[in-house]
Protein backbone atom coordinates (compact mmCIF):
# COMPACT_ATOMS: atom_id res chain seq x y z
CA UNK A 1 0.00 0.00 0.00
CA UNK A 2 1.45 3.33 -1.07
CA UNK A 3 0.86 5.11 2.23
CA UNK A 4 3.79 7.43 1.63
CA UNK A 5 1.16 9.52 -0.17
CA UNK A 6 0.16 10.66 3.33
CA UNK A 7 3.30 12.77 3.47
CA UNK A 8 1.71 14.94 0.79
CA UNK A 9 -0.72 16.11 3.43
CA UNK A 10 2.07 17.94 5.26
CA UNK A 11 2.66 20.27 2.30
CA UNK A 12 -0.33 22.58 3.00
CA UNK A 13 0.89 23.03 6.59
CA UNK A 14 4.24 24.29 5.32
CA UNK A 15 2.63 26.46 2.65
CA UNK A 16 0.15 28.13 4.99
CA UNK A 17 1.80 28.25 8.42
CA UNK A 18 5.00 29.97 7.25
CA UNK A 19 3.40 33.38 6.83
CA UNK A 20 6.51 35.21 5.43
CA UNK A 21 6.01 33.11 2.26
CA UNK A 22 2.93 35.02 1.30
CA UNK A 23 2.44 38.27 3.20
CA UNK A 24 2.81 40.41 0.06
CA UNK A 25 0.61 42.73 -1.93
CA UNK A 26 2.10 41.91 -5.38
CA UNK A 27 1.57 40.20 -7.78
CA UNK A 28 -2.13 41.07 -7.90
CA UNK A 29 -4.50 38.59 -9.63
CA UNK A 30 -8.03 39.67 -10.69
CA UNK A 31 -7.74 42.56 -8.22
CA UNK A 32 -6.79 40.22 -5.32
CA UNK A 33 -3.48 40.97 -3.56
CA UNK A 34 -1.10 37.97 -3.41
CA UNK A 35 -1.85 37.35 0.31
CA UNK A 36 -5.47 36.57 -0.59
CA UNK A 37 -5.25 34.62 -3.83
CA UNK A 38 -2.30 32.56 -2.58
CA UNK A 39 -4.30 31.33 0.41
CA UNK A 40 -7.45 30.80 -1.66
CA UNK A 41 -5.38 28.79 -4.16
CA UNK A 42 -4.42 26.40 -1.32
CA UNK A 43 -8.05 25.31 -1.04
CA UNK A 44 -8.16 23.37 -4.35
CA UNK A 45 -4.49 22.37 -3.99
CA UNK A 46 -5.11 20.83 -0.56
CA UNK A 47 -8.23 19.08 -1.83
CA UNK A 48 -6.18 17.66 -4.72
CA UNK A 49 -3.39 16.40 -2.42
CA UNK A 50 -6.01 14.84 -0.13
CA UNK A 51 -7.60 13.16 -3.15
CA UNK A 52 -4.22 11.66 -4.10
CA UNK A 53 -3.98 10.18 -0.61
CA UNK A 54 -7.64 9.10 -0.74
CA UNK A 55 -7.03 7.00 -3.84
CA UNK A 56 -4.59 4.75 -1.97
CA UNK A 57 -7.37 3.47 0.35
CA UNK A 58 -9.87 0.80 -0.64
CA UNK A 59 -13.46 1.95 -1.14
CA UNK A 60 -15.60 0.47 1.65
CA UNK A 61 -18.94 1.88 0.52
CA UNK B 1 -29.47 49.80 9.23
CA UNK B 2 -33.17 50.16 8.66
CA UNK B 3 -35.37 49.49 11.64
CA UNK B 4 -38.95 49.41 10.30
CA UNK B 5 -40.37 46.07 9.20
CA UNK B 6 -39.46 45.24 5.59
CA UNK B 7 -42.51 43.42 4.16
CA UNK B 8 -41.09 41.57 1.07
CA UNK B 9 -38.02 40.54 3.07
CA UNK B 10 -40.14 39.31 5.98
CA UNK B 11 -42.41 37.35 3.61
CA UNK B 12 -39.48 35.53 1.97
CA UNK B 13 -37.92 34.93 5.39
CA UNK B 14 -41.11 33.45 6.85
CA UNK B 15 -41.63 31.22 3.81
CA UNK B 16 -38.23 29.56 4.18
CA UNK B 17 -38.51 29.37 7.94
CA UNK B 18 -41.85 27.60 7.63
CA UNK B 19 -40.38 25.26 5.00
CA UNK B 20 -37.55 24.07 7.23
CA UNK B 21 -39.89 23.76 10.21
CA UNK B 22 -42.06 21.32 8.27
CA UNK B 23 -38.92 19.50 7.12
CA UNK B 24 -37.69 19.26 10.70
CA UNK B 25 -40.82 17.39 11.80
CA UNK B 26 -41.07 15.26 8.65
CA UNK B 27 -37.42 14.23 9.15
CA UNK B 28 -38.45 11.64 11.76
CA UNK B 29 -39.93 9.65 8.87
CA UNK B 30 -36.87 10.08 6.64
CA UNK B 31 -34.97 6.79 6.06
CA UNK B 32 -37.27 5.53 8.70
CA UNK B 33 -35.88 3.00 11.16
CA UNK B 34 -38.05 0.50 13.04
CA UNK B 35 -37.82 2.78 16.05
CA UNK B 36 -36.20 6.11 16.86
CA UNK B 37 -35.94 5.10 20.51
CA UNK B 38 -32.19 4.48 20.68
CA UNK B 39 -29.20 6.80 20.77
CA UNK B 40 -27.85 5.27 17.56
CA UNK B 41 -31.01 6.39 15.79
CA UNK B 42 -32.01 9.60 17.62
CA UNK B 43 -28.47 10.83 18.31
CA UNK B 44 -26.57 9.50 15.26
CA UNK B 45 -29.26 9.12 12.59
CA UNK B 46 -28.63 5.36 12.46
CA UNK B 47 -24.91 5.67 11.54
CA UNK B 48 -25.88 5.44 7.88
CA UNK B 49 -25.23 8.87 6.36
CA UNK B 50 -23.39 8.54 3.06
CA UNK B 51 -21.09 11.00 1.32
CA UNK B 52 -23.62 13.66 0.30
CA UNK B 53 -25.68 13.73 3.49
CA UNK B 54 -22.47 13.93 5.50
CA UNK B 55 -21.17 16.69 3.26
CA UNK B 56 -24.27 18.81 3.82
CA UNK B 57 -24.52 17.95 7.51
CA UNK B 58 -20.89 18.58 8.48
CA UNK B 59 -20.73 21.61 6.19
CA UNK B 60 -23.91 22.98 7.73
CA UNK B 61 -22.70 22.20 11.20
CA UNK B 62 -19.12 23.46 11.01
CA UNK B 63 -19.65 26.65 8.95
CA UNK B 64 -22.20 28.12 11.33
CA UNK B 65 -24.43 31.19 11.16
CA UNK B 66 -22.10 32.87 13.59
CA UNK B 67 -19.20 32.23 11.19
CA UNK B 68 -21.13 33.92 8.40
CA UNK B 69 -21.62 37.01 10.58
CA UNK B 70 -18.40 37.07 12.60
CA UNK B 71 -15.67 36.32 10.06
CA UNK B 72 -16.57 39.24 7.75
CA UNK B 73 -17.06 41.39 10.88
CA UNK B 74 -13.53 40.61 12.08
CA UNK B 75 -12.08 41.25 8.61
CA UNK B 76 -14.05 44.52 8.49
CA UNK B 77 -12.58 45.64 11.80
CA UNK B 78 -8.95 44.39 11.68
CA UNK B 79 -8.23 43.34 8.09
CA UNK B 80 -5.81 40.56 7.08
CA UNK B 81 -5.56 39.13 10.60
CA UNK B 82 -9.25 38.13 10.49
CA UNK B 83 -8.46 36.03 7.44
CA UNK B 84 -6.83 33.32 9.63
CA UNK B 85 -10.18 31.54 9.31
CA UNK B 86 -9.06 30.54 5.81
CA UNK B 87 -5.83 28.62 6.62
CA UNK B 88 -7.69 27.24 9.66
CA UNK B 89 -10.50 25.75 7.55
CA UNK B 90 -8.05 24.47 4.93
CA UNK B 91 -5.71 22.67 7.35
CA UNK B 92 -8.55 21.09 9.28
CA UNK B 93 -9.20 18.60 6.44
CA UNK B 94 -5.81 16.88 6.21
CA UNK B 95 -6.19 16.42 9.99
CA UNK B 96 -9.69 14.97 9.56
CA UNK B 97 -8.36 12.67 6.83
CA UNK B 98 -5.57 11.34 9.03
CA UNK B 99 -7.47 10.92 12.28
CA UNK B 100 -11.23 10.65 11.88
CA UNK B 101 -11.56 7.39 9.87
CA UNK B 102 -9.69 5.62 12.70
CA UNK B 103 -11.84 7.25 15.36
CA UNK B 104 -15.00 6.37 13.43
CA UNK B 105 -13.93 2.73 13.21
CA UNK B 106 -13.32 2.48 16.96
CA UNK B 107 -16.70 4.08 17.68
CA UNK B 108 -18.52 1.86 15.20
CA UNK B 109 -16.90 -1.38 16.40
CA UNK B 110 -17.68 -0.68 20.05
CA UNK B 111 -21.01 1.16 19.77
CA UNK B 112 -19.57 4.44 21.08
CA UNK B 113 -21.72 7.54 20.64
CA UNK B 114 -19.47 10.24 22.19
CA UNK B 115 -15.81 11.16 22.49
CA UNK B 116 -15.95 10.32 26.20
CA UNK B 117 -17.29 6.84 25.33
CA UNK B 118 -14.22 6.29 23.16
CA UNK B 119 -11.90 7.45 25.95
CA UNK B 120 -13.62 5.22 28.52
CA UNK B 121 -13.48 2.24 26.18
CA UNK B 122 -9.83 2.82 25.53
CA UNK B 123 -8.51 3.55 29.03
CA UNK B 124 -11.23 2.17 31.30
CA UNK B 125 -10.96 5.34 33.40
CA UNK B 126 -14.16 6.98 34.66
CA UNK B 127 -12.22 10.11 35.63
CA UNK B 128 -10.73 10.67 32.19
CA UNK B 129 -14.12 9.94 30.64
CA UNK B 130 -15.74 12.56 32.91
CA UNK B 131 -13.02 15.11 32.08
CA UNK B 132 -13.63 14.72 28.35
CA UNK B 133 -17.43 14.73 28.74
CA UNK B 134 -17.57 17.82 30.97
CA UNK B 135 -15.19 19.71 28.68
CA UNK B 136 -17.38 18.84 25.71
CA UNK B 137 -20.60 20.04 27.31
CA UNK B 138 -19.10 23.22 28.76
CA UNK B 139 -17.39 24.16 25.48
CA UNK B 140 -20.58 23.56 23.50
CA UNK B 141 -22.97 25.68 25.59
CA UNK B 142 -21.51 29.07 24.62
CA UNK B 143 -21.22 27.84 21.03
CA UNK B 144 -24.99 27.32 20.95
CA UNK B 145 -25.43 30.77 22.45
CA UNK B 146 -23.34 32.22 19.60
CA UNK B 147 -25.68 30.66 17.05
CA UNK B 148 -28.45 32.61 18.75
CA UNK B 149 -26.44 35.79 18.35
CA UNK B 150 -26.10 35.03 14.64
CA UNK B 151 -29.81 34.43 14.37
CA UNK B 152 -30.64 37.55 16.38
CA UNK B 153 -28.54 39.68 14.00
CA UNK B 154 -30.54 38.38 11.01
CA UNK B 155 -33.90 38.79 12.78
CA UNK B 156 -33.02 42.33 13.85
CA UNK B 157 -31.99 43.21 10.28
CA UNK B 158 -35.51 42.32 9.15
CA UNK B 159 -36.80 45.02 11.46
CA UNK B 160 -38.16 42.85 14.27
CA UNK B 161 -37.79 44.25 17.77
CA UNK B 162 -37.38 42.39 21.04
CA UNK B 163 -36.59 38.81 21.85
CA UNK B 164 -39.91 37.17 21.04
CA UNK B 165 -39.06 36.09 17.43
CA UNK B 166 -35.82 34.56 18.67
CA UNK B 167 -37.59 32.64 21.43
CA UNK B 168 -40.26 31.43 18.99
CA UNK B 169 -37.63 30.19 16.50
CA UNK B 170 -35.80 28.38 19.26
CA UNK B 171 -38.89 26.69 20.66
CA UNK B 172 -39.69 25.35 17.19
CA UNK B 173 -36.11 24.13 16.82
CA UNK B 174 -36.22 22.45 20.22
CA UNK B 175 -39.45 20.63 19.40
CA UNK B 176 -38.39 19.10 16.11
CA UNK B 177 -34.95 18.18 17.43
CA UNK B 178 -36.76 16.45 20.28
CA UNK B 179 -38.96 14.43 17.95
CA UNK B 180 -36.59 13.73 15.00
CA UNK B 181 -33.09 13.81 16.53
CA UNK B 182 -30.11 14.14 14.18
CA UNK B 183 -32.31 13.45 11.14
CA UNK B 184 -33.82 16.95 11.50
CA UNK B 185 -30.62 19.00 11.11
CA UNK B 186 -29.34 16.54 8.48
CA UNK B 187 -32.39 17.18 6.31
CA UNK B 188 -32.53 20.93 6.98
CA UNK B 189 -28.81 21.20 6.21
CA UNK B 190 -29.58 20.61 2.51
CA UNK B 191 -31.77 23.72 2.41
CA UNK B 192 -29.48 25.77 4.63
CA UNK B 193 -26.29 25.06 2.71
CA UNK B 194 -27.83 25.63 -0.72
CA UNK B 195 -29.31 28.95 0.50
CA UNK B 196 -25.99 30.07 1.97
CA UNK B 197 -24.17 29.16 -1.25
CA UNK B 198 -26.68 31.14 -3.32
CA UNK B 199 -26.44 34.17 -1.01
CA UNK B 200 -22.64 34.15 -0.91
CA UNK B 201 -22.17 33.56 -4.65
CA UNK B 202 -24.61 36.39 -5.39
CA UNK B 203 -22.79 38.65 -2.93
CA UNK B 204 -19.26 38.04 -4.20
CA UNK B 205 -20.24 38.28 -7.86
CA UNK B 206 -22.70 41.21 -7.73
CA UNK B 207 -21.38 43.48 -4.95
CA UNK B 208 -17.85 44.10 -6.33
CA UNK B 209 -19.41 45.09 -9.68
CA UNK B 210 -21.43 47.75 -7.89
CA UNK B 211 -18.37 48.96 -6.00
CA UNK B 212 -15.93 49.15 -8.95
CA UNK B 213 -14.34 45.66 -8.88
CA UNK B 214 -12.18 43.73 -6.41
CA UNK B 215 -9.16 46.02 -6.86
CA UNK B 216 -11.32 48.96 -5.78
CA UNK B 217 -12.68 46.96 -2.82
CA UNK B 218 -9.17 46.17 -1.53
CA UNK B 219 -8.11 49.79 -2.13
CA UNK B 220 -11.08 51.16 -0.21
CA UNK B 221 -10.33 48.84 2.72
CA UNK B 222 -6.67 49.87 2.66
CA UNK B 223 -7.66 53.57 2.76
CA UNK B 224 -10.15 52.97 5.55
CA UNK B 225 -7.58 51.17 7.74
CA UNK B 226 -5.00 53.92 7.12
CA UNK B 227 -7.53 56.62 7.98
CA UNK B 228 -8.53 54.71 11.13
CA UNK B 229 -4.89 54.15 12.08
CA UNK B 230 -5.39 50.46 12.90
CA UNK B 231 -5.83 47.27 10.91
CA UNK B 232 -4.33 46.56 7.50
CA UNK B 233 -4.92 44.44 4.41
CA UNK B 234 -1.53 42.77 5.01
CA UNK B 235 -0.16 41.36 8.27
CA UNK B 236 2.40 43.11 10.44
CA UNK B 237 5.50 40.93 11.02
CA UNK B 238 4.56 40.87 14.74
CA UNK B 239 1.30 39.12 13.78
CA UNK B 240 2.88 36.23 11.84
CA UNK B 241 3.11 33.76 14.72
CA UNK B 242 -0.31 34.73 16.07
CA UNK B 243 -1.88 34.19 12.64
CA UNK B 244 -0.25 30.79 12.12
CA UNK B 245 -0.85 29.47 15.65
CA UNK B 246 -4.48 30.60 15.64
CA UNK B 247 -4.99 28.78 12.33
CA UNK B 248 -3.26 25.59 13.53
CA UNK B 249 -4.79 25.56 17.01
CA UNK B 250 -8.29 26.15 15.67
CA UNK B 251 -7.82 23.42 13.04
CA UNK B 252 -6.76 20.94 15.75
CA UNK B 253 -9.68 21.92 18.00
CA UNK B 254 -12.40 21.96 15.32
CA UNK B 255 -13.25 18.26 15.27
CA UNK B 256 -12.90 17.73 19.02
CA UNK B 257 -16.28 19.45 19.58
CA UNK B 258 -19.30 17.20 20.23
CA UNK B 259 -21.21 18.60 17.24
CA UNK B 260 -18.49 17.97 14.66
CA UNK B 261 -17.76 14.53 16.12
CA UNK B 262 -21.47 13.70 15.96
CA UNK B 263 -21.29 14.35 12.21
CA UNK B 264 -18.28 12.00 11.99
CA UNK B 265 -19.83 9.21 14.09
CA UNK B 266 -23.06 9.41 12.06
CA UNK B 267 -21.20 8.57 8.82
CA UNK B 268 -21.71 5.26 7.08
CA UNK B 269 -18.05 4.34 6.57
CA UNK B 270 -14.43 5.43 6.83
CA UNK B 271 -14.54 6.01 3.08
CA UNK B 272 -17.39 8.49 3.58
CA UNK B 273 -15.17 10.49 5.93
CA UNK B 274 -12.12 10.39 3.65
CA UNK B 275 -14.21 11.44 0.67
CA UNK B 276 -15.58 14.33 2.70
CA UNK B 277 -12.10 15.49 3.61
CA UNK B 278 -11.62 15.96 -0.14
CA UNK B 279 -15.03 17.55 -0.79
CA UNK B 280 -15.66 19.74 2.27
CA UNK B 281 -13.05 22.38 1.27
CA UNK B 282 -15.69 23.69 -1.16
CA UNK B 283 -17.19 25.35 1.92
CA UNK B 284 -13.81 26.84 2.76
CA UNK B 285 -13.64 28.50 -0.64
CA UNK B 286 -17.04 30.01 0.09
CA UNK B 287 -15.86 31.16 3.53
CA UNK B 288 -12.78 32.83 2.05
CA UNK B 289 -14.89 34.80 -0.40
CA UNK B 290 -17.44 35.57 2.30
CA UNK B 291 -14.69 37.04 4.49
CA UNK B 292 -14.10 39.63 1.80
CA UNK B 293 -17.56 41.04 2.50
CA UNK B 294 -15.77 42.78 5.37
CA UNK B 295 -13.76 44.80 2.84
CA UNK B 296 -16.82 45.39 0.69
CA UNK B 297 -18.34 47.03 3.77
CA UNK B 298 -15.56 49.63 3.58
CA UNK B 299 -15.95 50.07 -0.17
CA UNK B 300 -19.70 50.61 0.27
CA UNK B 301 -18.91 53.17 3.01
CA UNK B 302 -21.36 51.59 5.45
CA UNK B 303 -22.01 53.32 8.75
CA UNK B 304 -22.42 50.55 11.30
CA UNK B 305 -23.46 50.50 14.93
CA UNK B 306 -21.68 47.17 15.38
CA UNK B 307 -19.14 45.27 13.26
CA UNK B 308 -21.49 42.28 13.27
CA UNK B 309 -23.92 44.30 11.12
CA UNK B 310 -21.59 44.41 8.11
CA UNK B 311 -23.08 41.39 6.29
CA UNK B 312 -26.77 42.25 6.88
CA UNK B 313 -26.14 45.91 6.02
CA UNK B 314 -24.44 45.00 2.72
CA UNK B 315 -27.39 42.84 1.68
CA UNK B 316 -29.86 45.55 2.69
CA UNK B 317 -27.99 48.32 0.89
CA UNK B 318 -27.05 46.55 -2.34
CA UNK B 319 -29.81 44.00 -3.01
CA UNK B 320 -33.60 44.19 -3.49
CA UNK B 321 -35.36 43.58 -0.22
CA UNK B 322 -36.78 40.14 -1.19
CA UNK B 323 -33.21 38.90 -1.73
CA UNK B 324 -32.07 40.46 1.53
CA UNK B 325 -34.88 38.47 3.19
CA UNK B 326 -33.59 35.34 1.48
CA UNK B 327 -30.05 35.99 2.77
CA UNK B 328 -31.29 36.63 6.32
CA UNK B 329 -33.35 33.44 6.19
CA UNK B 330 -30.20 31.61 5.10
CA UNK B 331 -28.34 32.99 8.13
CA UNK B 332 -31.15 32.22 10.57
CA UNK B 333 -31.59 28.68 9.24
CA UNK B 334 -27.81 28.49 9.27
CA UNK B 335 -28.06 28.91 13.03
CA UNK B 336 -30.66 26.15 13.45
CA UNK B 337 -28.55 23.32 12.01
CA UNK B 338 -25.49 23.73 14.23
CA UNK B 339 -27.62 24.60 17.28
CA UNK B 340 -29.55 21.35 16.81
CA UNK B 341 -26.45 19.20 16.31
CA UNK B 342 -24.67 20.87 19.24
CA UNK B 343 -27.57 20.19 21.58
CA UNK B 344 -27.73 16.58 20.37
CA UNK B 345 -23.97 16.16 20.90
CA UNK B 346 -24.21 17.60 24.41
CA UNK B 347 -27.28 15.46 25.16
CA UNK B 348 -25.45 12.31 24.02
CA UNK B 349 -22.58 13.16 26.38
CA UNK B 350 -24.93 13.72 29.30
CA UNK B 351 -26.77 10.47 28.65
CA UNK B 352 -23.81 8.19 28.07
CA UNK B 353 -21.16 9.64 30.31
CA UNK B 354 -23.21 10.96 33.21
CA UNK B 355 -26.64 9.27 33.31
CA UNK B 356 -25.50 5.82 32.26
CA UNK B 357 -22.18 6.08 34.08
CA UNK B 358 -23.49 7.28 37.45
CA UNK B 359 -27.29 7.45 37.70
CA UNK B 360 -28.65 4.36 35.98
CA UNK B 361 -26.06 1.94 34.56
CA UNK B 362 -28.86 -0.48 33.63
CA UNK B 363 -30.61 2.01 31.34
CA UNK B 364 -31.75 0.34 28.08
CA UNK B 365 -31.50 1.84 24.59
CA UNK B 366 -35.01 3.31 24.70
CA UNK B 367 -34.26 4.82 28.10
CA UNK B 368 -31.08 6.39 26.75
CA UNK B 369 -32.98 8.05 23.93
CA UNK B 370 -35.60 9.37 26.37
CA UNK B 371 -32.94 10.91 28.64
CA UNK B 372 -31.08 12.43 25.68
CA UNK B 373 -34.24 14.03 24.27
CA UNK B 374 -34.95 15.80 27.57
CA UNK B 375 -31.28 16.79 27.90
CA UNK B 376 -31.34 18.38 24.44
CA UNK B 377 -34.24 20.58 25.55
CA UNK B 378 -32.49 21.62 28.75
CA UNK B 379 -29.30 22.50 26.87
CA UNK B 380 -31.19 24.73 24.43
CA UNK B 381 -33.16 26.50 27.15
CA UNK B 382 -29.88 27.11 28.99
CA UNK B 383 -28.33 28.73 25.92
CA UNK B 384 -31.43 30.86 25.39
CA UNK B 385 -31.37 32.10 28.99
CA UNK B 386 -27.68 32.96 28.66
CA UNK B 387 -28.40 35.13 25.62
CA UNK B 388 -31.44 36.84 27.13
CA UNK B 389 -30.14 37.52 30.63
CA UNK B 390 -26.38 37.79 30.34
CA UNK B 391 -24.37 40.32 28.34
CA UNK B 392 -23.40 39.15 24.84
CA UNK B 393 -19.75 39.58 25.75
CA UNK B 394 -20.12 36.79 28.30
CA UNK B 395 -21.01 34.28 25.57
CA UNK B 396 -18.18 35.53 23.38
CA UNK B 397 -15.61 35.21 26.19
CA UNK B 398 -16.85 31.73 27.08
CA UNK B 399 -16.73 30.67 23.42
CA UNK B 400 -13.14 31.83 23.23
CA UNK B 401 -12.24 29.82 26.31
CA UNK B 402 -14.32 26.93 24.95
CA UNK B 403 -11.92 26.56 22.02
CA UNK B 404 -8.99 26.42 24.43
CA UNK B 405 -10.77 23.87 26.64
CA UNK B 406 -11.91 21.49 23.92
CA UNK B 407 -8.38 21.45 22.46
CA UNK B 408 -7.18 19.97 25.76
CA UNK B 409 -9.20 16.80 25.12
CA UNK B 410 -7.19 16.04 21.98
CA UNK B 411 -4.44 13.94 23.61
CA UNK B 412 -6.94 11.76 25.50
CA UNK B 413 -9.13 11.23 22.45
CA UNK B 414 -6.60 10.97 19.63
CA UNK B 415 -3.27 9.66 20.94
CA UNK B 416 -4.78 6.30 21.86
CA UNK B 417 -5.67 5.72 18.20
CA UNK B 418 -2.01 5.69 17.27
CA UNK B 419 -0.08 4.47 20.32
CA UNK B 420 -0.58 2.35 23.44
CA UNK B 421 2.12 4.23 25.33
CA UNK B 422 -0.02 6.82 27.15
CA UNK B 423 -1.83 5.99 30.41
CA UNK B 424 -5.04 7.47 31.84
CA UNK B 425 -3.44 9.18 34.89
CA UNK B 426 -0.85 10.89 32.68
CA UNK B 427 -3.47 12.12 30.21
CA UNK B 428 -5.63 13.32 33.09
CA UNK B 429 -2.82 15.36 34.66
CA UNK B 430 -1.98 16.77 31.22
CA UNK B 431 -5.62 17.78 30.76
CA UNK B 432 -5.69 19.51 34.16
CA UNK B 433 -2.51 21.44 33.43
CA UNK B 434 -3.59 22.43 29.90
CA UNK B 435 -7.10 23.41 30.85
CA UNK B 436 -6.43 25.35 34.04
CA UNK B 437 -3.04 26.70 33.00
CA UNK B 438 -4.44 27.89 29.67
CA UNK B 439 -7.49 29.44 31.31
CA UNK B 440 -5.26 31.22 33.82
CA UNK B 441 -3.07 32.65 31.03
CA UNK B 442 -6.09 33.84 29.06
CA UNK B 443 -7.64 35.28 32.22
CA UNK B 444 -4.57 37.26 33.25
CA UNK B 445 -4.27 38.57 29.67
CA UNK B 446 -7.77 40.03 29.94
CA UNK B 447 -9.52 37.15 28.13
CA UNK B 448 -7.44 37.56 24.99
CA UNK B 449 -6.71 34.49 22.85
CA UNK B 450 -3.09 35.54 22.38
CA UNK B 451 -0.21 35.45 24.85
CA UNK B 452 3.20 37.06 24.52
CA UNK B 453 5.90 34.42 24.92
CA UNK B 454 9.53 35.41 25.50
CA UNK B 455 12.26 32.80 25.28
CA UNK B 456 15.61 34.55 25.62
CA UNK B 457 15.66 37.32 23.04
CA UNK B 458 12.92 35.62 21.01
CA UNK B 459 9.46 37.10 21.43
CA UNK B 460 6.26 36.02 19.80
CA UNK B 461 2.51 36.34 20.31
CA UNK B 462 1.07 32.83 20.35
CA UNK B 463 -2.47 31.38 20.50
CA UNK B 464 -3.08 30.43 24.15
CA UNK B 465 -4.86 27.19 23.24
CA UNK B 466 -1.78 25.90 21.48
CA UNK B 467 0.52 26.87 24.39
CA UNK B 468 -1.82 24.99 26.72
CA UNK B 469 -1.88 21.96 24.39
CA UNK B 470 1.92 21.81 24.32
CA UNK B 471 2.02 22.03 28.14
CA UNK B 472 -0.69 19.35 28.29
CA UNK B 473 1.29 16.94 26.10
CA UNK B 474 4.66 17.58 27.76
CA UNK B 475 3.19 17.04 31.23
CA UNK B 476 1.37 13.90 30.08
CA UNK B 477 4.62 12.48 28.72
CA UNK B 478 6.56 13.28 31.90
CA UNK B 479 3.89 11.78 34.18
CA UNK B 480 3.67 8.78 31.90
CA UNK B 481 7.34 8.06 32.54
CA UNK B 482 6.77 7.69 36.30
CA UNK B 483 3.34 6.01 36.58
CA UNK B 484 3.18 2.23 36.34
CA UNK B 485 1.68 0.74 33.20
CA UNK B 486 -1.89 -0.41 33.89
CA UNK B 487 -3.51 -3.45 32.42
CA UNK B 488 -4.47 -3.01 28.80
CA UNK B 489 -8.25 -2.89 28.26
CA UNK B 490 -9.67 -5.38 25.80
CA UNK B 491 -10.43 -2.56 23.41
CA UNK B 492 -6.95 -1.09 23.59
CA UNK B 493 -5.46 -4.52 22.95
CA UNK B 494 -7.27 -4.60 19.65
CA UNK B 495 -5.20 -1.76 18.20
Amino acid sequence: MARHFLWLLLIPFVGLLWVPFYNFHDPVLFGFPFFYWYQLAWVPMTAFLTWLAYRTYPNED
Amino acid sequence: MKTELDIPAVAVFLFFFALVTVMGFVASKWRRPKTLASLDEWGLGGRQFGTWITWFLVGGDFYTAYTVIAVPALVYSVGAYGFFALPYTILVYPIVFMVMPKLWQVAKDNGHVTAADVVHGRYGSRLLEAAVAITGVVATMPYIALQLIGMATAVKALGFQGELPLIAAFVVLALYTYSSGLRAPALIAFVKDIMIYIAVIAAVSVIPGKLGGYAAVFDAADQAFKAKGSGSILLQPSQYVAYATLALGSALAAFMYPHTLTGIFASKSATTIRKNAVLLPAYTLMLGLLALLGYMGHAAKLKLASNNDVVPALFQTLFPSWFAGFAFAAIAIGALVPAAVMSIGAANLFTRNFWKAYVNPQVDTAGEAAVAKIASLVVKVGALLVIIYLPTQFALDLQLLGGLWILQTLPALIFGLFTRWFTAPALLVGWVVGLFGGTYLAWTDGLKPLHMLSIGSFQATVYVGLIALVANIVVAMLVNLVVPKPMVTAEAAGT
